[in-house]
C-alpha cells in the first residue's frame, strides 16, 4: 500500500479523534519491568472493572510503554499528564475507577512535583508511557513517520546528513562518535550494496535503556533506521537484538509488519523510489557481540569475535559491504531531529555533547529507574535531584558510569556536567547509560572485582592480553579482597592494567581495566587497607583467616 | 581492478625506525619490514593465511596514531612513520609471552617440540627470562585419538593457525574454536575426538603450521618434533594468484 | 674463616640435581673459580647451617614443600644476590606437572593407588607438600634468572663470571627454557 501525505494526516487525525471520544484514559505500563511485577493482571482487572460498570464508551484502558520509575511498578497513569499510581495491584482497581470523577487515590499517587519528573527532558522517551507500543496508529498520532515522510518526499540524502550533522548528535552506543560524520562516510563509501544495522545487543550488566525504547516505542527505531538507510543509500537493515529481550523482539516483529503494511518499510516507501527492508537477528547474549565487528560476524553466521579495525564497517562491513551501525538510542533521536531541525537539537545540551541521554539509574538512590536528562546536567542533580539522594541516611561514595568499560566517580566531581568529555576527564565514560550509585557500604575493590569478573567471563578469547590479562587482574583483585595480597601485587595490577588497555584487540579488553584504574585513582587507600591492614573499610570483603602460602 | 585497489597498489614511501623504505600500497607494515630485514616478532601470523591480529606481539608505534597497531594487518600509508622497537613495546611483548606461559602448562624440558618451538624462541629473543605473573595451572586434555597426530591443549597458544590452514588451504574446516575467554580452545568437528573426525583428511598441515608442541606427530619423543614448513611459500603464491 | 673471596652457596630444593651436575661439569674451570670464590654452603660440601651472610646463592629446584619454603625464606635473608638456577627454580618446570591436580589426588595416586606395599600417605619424615610447586621468585625476591634444563656448564660459568665482575649477566643468547 502506498502512503500519501494526506493519508498520514488522516491516519493520525482518526486516531486522535478516536481517543478524544473517551472522557478518561487509563494507561497501564506494559514494559518488561512492570509486566514482571504483574501489570498485565492490573490491566485485565481494569478492563473487567470498566466493563462491569459499563464504562466502555467513557474510559479507555490501554497498555503503554515504560514510564521510568520501574522499581515502583506496576505503574498506572490516569489521563495523560495526570496522576501516576505506583505499586498498583488488581485490588486497587475499584478505588481507581471510583476516583475518576473525583479526587485521585492518595495512597497510590506518585508525587507529581517530584524532581523525578520535573528535571527530565524527553526526546528519546517522548512517547514512552504514553502511546501503545503495539499500535502503529498511536505512533502516527504522535507525529510518527512524519519525519520519514518528509525525508523521502522532500529531502535529498545529502540534506538529511547535513541535518543530522548540524544536530551534533553523537553515538549513544558508548564511544560517542559523531553520527553525521559516520553517515556521510557510509554514504560516500562504494560497494555493491549497503546495509544499516541497529545495535540492540545491550550487554552491560544492569542496563535496560535500549530495551525500554524497543518495548515502548519500536516504530521510532524503525523510522530512524529507514531515514538512515535513505541517507546512506542502503536497502536492507538488520536489528540485532539480544534473545533475552523476547518482548522487545515480539513488538519489533509486530511493528515491522505494521510498517510494511502501511508502506513505511518495504518497497517504494511512501510512494517514492526508496526501498528498505528490515529483518531481526537474535544475539545469544554475549557482551562482546555488541562490538560492531563481532556483531557483523555474528549476523554473517560466524563466531562472534571482533576483528582489527581499520577497515571500519563504514567501508568494509556486513558481507564486505559498507555498513552503517548505530545504537538504538542513536536511531531513536533521528525522527525528532528531522521533525524539529538539527538546530533545535543542538540547542539542548553542551558545546560538544548535544541533546539528551537516557540513563538507567540504579544502586543506592531513592528513585531508581529510567531517566532522560539533558546533556550537561550535573551528577548531583541526577543523583540528589531526580534520584532523591541516598536512602537510609547513608553517605554518597561514588557513582559508576559506563558499566564494565567505565569508572567510579567520587564525591568531589558531583558538580561536574554530564557530557562525553567531562566524564572521560575523570577516568570514566558516558557509555551506554548505566549509572550505579554507591554509598559507604560499597567496597571499591569489590566493585572493581565485580566488573573485572564480568570482563573476564565475557572476553571472547581471541587476543592474548584480554583473554589472559583479565584472569590475572581478576585473580589479583580476588586476593586483595581476601587479604592475601602483597603491596607488590598492587604494582603488578597497575602494570597489567596498562598493558591490557594498550594492547588488546577490541574495546572490551581496551576498557576492561577502567574500573580498576579509576578506583585506584580515587580510592587507593581502600586497596591499601585490604593489603596492608587486611581489613575491608566498607565491611564487605571476608578476609581469609588461615595462613595461605603466598 | 577497481580504482581503489589500483590506488592502493601504487608505490608508497615510508619510514621504519627512521629508515626510508618503499612499499606497494596494499602491503602490510610487517611485510615491508621483513622485506627490509627489520624483525618484528609474530606468533599468530603465518604468511599465506588470513591475518587475524590476535596475539598482539607485532604491535608497533605509528607517529600521529595514539593506538598501537598490529603490523600484521595494518596497511602502509604514504609518509607513515613506524617504530617497531621501543622500551614500551619490548615490555608489552614480554608480557604477552608471560601471559602465554602462565595460561597453559609449558614444560619445555619434557616437550616434544623443545628446541623447535616458536613460543620458546620468542621468549628467548625477547629476553623473557622468567614469568612475573602467577601461573594458572589449568587442567587440560590431550587428544591422541587420531592415528597419526595428537593435540596437547597444554601447549596450545590459540593462534588459530590450525583453524585457518585447515579451512583456507585444505578446505576441510575440521578445526574451530570453542567456548570463550580463558576457556577457549581449539576443537575438531563439533568437539568430537580428532580420531573420529569425518572431515579431517589427515593432511597434517595443521600439525606443521602449529607454532608449538600442541599439534604433533605421534611417536616422536622429547625435542624430536621439528615442523616441516616447506609447503608454506606455495600457500602464499597460490593465494596471491587467486587474488 | 675470613677471606676476601666471594662467598657462594648452592642449594637444592625440588629439582633433580641436574643443575648441580651441570655446575660440576664446569670441570677445570672450577679450579680457576676456586681462586675467586669460596663455596660456603652446598650439597657438595659438608656444612649444616646456612652462613650468616653469603654473597651469591644459586638455587636449584622449585619450592614444593613447607621445608623448601622455610629454607628459601631464610636463605633470602642471608644472601645478597639470589640466583634461580635452572628451569625448576625459574618456572617450577617438571615439579609443576602436579600442579593442575589437587594435592590430595597427587598424594593418593603416589602413595595409595600406585603403591604395592604399605599403602599410606606419609605423615612424618617427608616434609608436607605445598598445594603447588612454585617458582622461587613467587615466594622471595630473586635477582638473577638462569633458565635451562639444565643450564649448560658454559652458561653457569659465564653467569658466575659476570657476577664476579659485578654485572648482572645477560643470558638470552646463551640459554632458554628447556635448553
Ligand atoms: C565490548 C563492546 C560491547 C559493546 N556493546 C554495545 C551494545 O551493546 N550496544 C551498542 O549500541 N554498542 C555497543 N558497543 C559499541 C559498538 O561497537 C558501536 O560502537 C556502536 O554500536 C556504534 O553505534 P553509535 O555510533 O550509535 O554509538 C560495544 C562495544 C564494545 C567494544
Ligand atoms: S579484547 Fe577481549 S573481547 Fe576483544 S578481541 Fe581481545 S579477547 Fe576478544
Ligand atoms: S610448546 Fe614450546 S614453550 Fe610450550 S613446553 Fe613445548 S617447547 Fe616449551
Ligand atoms: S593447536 Fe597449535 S596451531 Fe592450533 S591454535 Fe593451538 S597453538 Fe595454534
Ligand atoms: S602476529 Fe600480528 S597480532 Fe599476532
Amino acid at each position: 500500500m502506498t502512503m500519501h501525505p494526506e493519508d498520514l494526516d488522516q491516519l493520525a487525525q482518526a486516531r486522535r479523534e478516536e481517543e478524544a471520544q473517551y472522557r478518561h484514559r487509563i494507561c497501564v505500563c506494559m514494559a518488561a519491568g512492570c509486566l514482571s511485577s504483574g501489570a498485565d493482571k492490573v490491566k485485565a482487572a481494569l478492563e473487567a472493572g470498566v466493563k462491569e460498570r459499563s464504562l466502555e464508551k467513557d474510559v479507555l484502558v490501554k497498555g503503554v510503554g515504560c514510564m521510568g520509575p520501574c522499581a515502583a511498578g506496576p505503574l498506572v497513569a490516569v489521563d495523560i499528564d495526570g496522576v501516576i499510581y505506583h505499586d498498583v495491584t488488581p485490588d486497587d482497581v475499584p478505588a481507581i475507577l471510583d476516583s475518576l470523577e473525583g479526587k485521585p487515590v492518595k495512597r497510590l499517587e506518585m508525587p507529581k512535583d517530584s524532581p523525578l519528573f520535573q528535571r527530565q527532558v524527553r526526546i528519546v522517551l517522548e512517547n514512552s508511557g504514553k502511546i501503545d507500543p503495539e499500535s502503529l496508529e498511536d505512533y502516527v498520532a504522535a507525529n510518527g513517520y512524519a519525519a520519514l515522510f518528509k525525508v523521502v518526499t522532500e529531502m535529498s540524502p545529502g540534506e538529511v546528513i547535513e541535518e543530522v550533522t548540524k544536530s551534533g548528535l553523537r553515538g549513544r552506543g558508548g564511544a560517542g562518535y559523531p553520527t553525521g560524520l559516520k553517515w556521510s562516510t557510509v554514504a560516500k563509501a562504494r560497494g555493491p550494496r549497503k546495509f544499516v544495522i541497529c545495535n540492540a545487543d545491550e550487554g552491560d550488566p544492569g542496563a535496560f535503556m535500549d530495551r525500554s525504547v524497543l518495548e515502548s516505542d519500536p516504530h521510532r527505531v524503525l523510522e530512524g533506521m529507514a531515514i538512515a538507510a535513505y541517507a546512506v543509500g542502503a536497502d536492507m537493515g538488520y536489528l540485532y537484538v539480544r534473545a533475552e529481550y523476547p518482548l522487545a523482539v515480539k513488538r519489533l516483529k509486530q511493528a515491522i509488519k505494521q510498517a510494511e503494511r502501511q508502506g513505511f518499510l518495504g518497497n517504494n516507501i511512501c510512494g517514492s523510489t526508496f526501498s528498505f527492508h528490515v529483518d531481526i537477528r537474535l544475539g545469544a547474549g554475549a557482551f562482546v557481540c555488541g562490538e560492531e565487528t563481532a556483531l557483523i560476524a555474528s549476523i554473517e553466521g560466524n563466531r562472534g569475535q571482533p576483528r582489527p579495525r581499520p577497515p571500519y564497517p563504514a567501508e568494509v562491513g556486513l558481507w564486505g559491504c559498507p555498513t552503517l551501525i548505530n545504537n538504538v538510542e542513536t536511531f531513536a533521536n533521528i525522527a525528532p531531529i528531522i521533525r524539529n531541525g538539527g538546530e533545535w537539537f543542538a540547542s539542548i545540551g553542551t558545546e560538544k555533547s548535544k541533546g539528551t541521554k537516557v540513563f538507567a539509574l540504579a544502586g543506592r538512590v531513592v528513585n531508581t529507574g529510567l531517566i532522560e536528562v539533558p546533556m550537561g546536567i550535573t551528577l548531583r542533580e541526577i543523583i540528589f535531584g531526580i534520584g532523591g539522594g541516598i536512602p537510609d541516611g547513608k553517605r554518597f561514595k561514588a557513582v559508576q558510569t559506563g558499566g564494565p568499560s567505565g569508572g567510579c566517580i567520587p564525591e568531589q566531581f558531583l558538580d561536574m556536567p554530564v557530557d562525553y568529555e567531562s566524564l572521560a576527564s575523570v577516568g570514566s565514560i558516558m557509555g551506554s547509560g548505566g549509572m550505579i550509585v554507591m554509598d559507604e557500604t560499597s567496597c571499591m575493590v569489590d566493585v572493581a572485582k565485580f566488573f573485572m569478573e564480568f570482563c573476564m567471563t565475557e572476553s571472547c578469547g581471541k587476543c592474548v592480553p584480554c583473554r589472559v590479562g583479565t584472569v590475572h587482574m581478576y585473580n589479583l583483585l580476588d586476593r586483595m579482597t581476601k587479604g592475601l595480597a602483597r603491596m607488590e601485587d598492587l604494582d603488578l595490577l597497575e602494570e597489567l592494567c596498562d598493558m591490557v588497555r594498550h594492547t588488546s584487540l577490541c574495546g572490551l579488553g581496551q576498557t576492561a581495566p577502567n574500573p580498576v584504574i579509576s578506583t585506584l585513582r580515587y580510592f587507593r587507600d581502600e586497596y591499601e587497607a585490604h593489603i596492608k591492614d587486611k581489613i575491608c573499610p566498607a565491611g564487605v570483603c571476608q578476609m581469609a583467616t588461615a595462613e595461605v602460602y603466598a | 581492478m577497481t580504482p581503489t585497489t589500483a590506488q592502493q597498489a601504487r608505490v608508497k614511501t615510508l619510514k621504519i625506525n627512521g629508515r626510508d623504505v618503499s612499499a606497494s600500497g596494499d602491503q602490510t607494515i610487517l611485510e615491508v619490514a621483513r622485506e627490509n630485514g627489520i624483525e618484528i616478532p609474530t606468533l599468530c601470523h603465518l604468511s599465506g593465511l588470513t591475518p587475524v591480529g590476535a596475539c598482539r606481539l607485532c604491535l608497533v608505534e605509528v607517529k600521529g596514531v595514539n593506538k598501537l597497531l598490529p603490523a600484521c594487518v595494518t596497511r602502509v600509508h604514504e609518509n607513515m612513520e613506524v617504530f617497531t622497537d621501543s622500551e614500551r613495546l619490548r615490555k608489552y611483548r614480554r608480557m604477552v609471552l608471560e601471559f602465554l606461559f602462565t595460561e597453559r602448562n609449558h614444560i619445555c624440558a619434557v616437550c616434544v617440540s623443545n628446541g623447535h618451538c616458536e613460543l620458546q624462541s620468542l621468549a628467548q629473543q625477547q629476553g623473557m627470562t622468567h614469568v612475573r605473573v602467577p601461573y594458572l595451572y589449568q587442567k587440560l586434555h590431550v587428544d591422541a585419538s587420531h592415528p597419526r597426530f595428537k593435540v596437547d591443549h597444554n601447549r596450545c597458544v590459540l593462534c588459530t593457525r590450525c583453524v585457518r590452514v585447515c579451512d583456507e588451504i585444505e578446505g576441510a574446516h575440521t578445526w574451530d574454536v570453542f567456548h570463550r575467554g580463558i576457556k577457549a580452545r581449539v576443537i575438531t568437528d563439533l568437539n568430537q575426538p580428532w580420531g573420529t573426525s569425518e572431515t579431517c583428511t589427515g593432511c597434517g598441515k595443521c600439525v606443521h603450521v602449529c607454532p608449538t608442541g600442541a599439534l604433533t606427530e605421534k611417536g616422536v619423543s622429547v625435542a624430536e618434533m621439528a615442523k616441516r614448513r616447506q609447503f608454506l611459500p606455495y600457500l602464499t603464491m597460490m593465494r596471491e594468484e587467486r587474488g | 674463616m675470613s677471606s676476601n673471596k666471594v662467598k657462594v652457596a648452592t642449594v637444592w630444593l625440588d629439582g633433580c640435581s641436574g643443575c648441580h651436575m651441570s655446575f660440576l661439569d664446569m670441570d677445570e674451570r672450577l679450579v680457576e673459580l676456586a681462586d675467586k670464590i669460596e663455596l660456603v654452603y652446598s650439597p657438595l660440601v659438608d656444612m649444616k647451617e646456612f652462613p650468616e651472610m653469603v654473597d651469591v646463592t644459586l638455587v636449584e629446584g622449585a619450592v614444593a614443600s613447607v621445608e623448601d619454603l622455610h629454607k628459601i625464606r631464610k636463605i633470602r635473608e642471608h644472601t645478597k644476590i639470589l640466583v634461580s638456577l635452572g628451569d625448576c627454580a625459574v618456572t617450577s618446570n617438571v615439579p609443576s606437572m602436579r600442579n593442575p591436580f589437587k594435592l590430595e589426588d597427587v598424594l593418593s595416586r603416589a602413595y595409595l593407588e600406585n603403591a604395592d606395599l604399605n599403602q599410606q600417605i606419609p605423615q612424618e619424615v617427608i616434609p608436607k607438600l605445598l598445594p603447588h610447586a612454585r617458582p622461587v621468585h613467587e615466594l622471595v625476591k630473586v635477582d638473577v634468572f638462569i633458565p635451562g634444563c639444565p643450564p649448560s656448564a658454559d652458561t653457569i660459568y659465564f653467569a658466575i663470571s659476570e657476577l664476579l665482575e659485578g654485572r648482572i649477566p645477560e643470558l638470552s643468547d646463551k640459554t632458554r627454557f628447556g635448553a
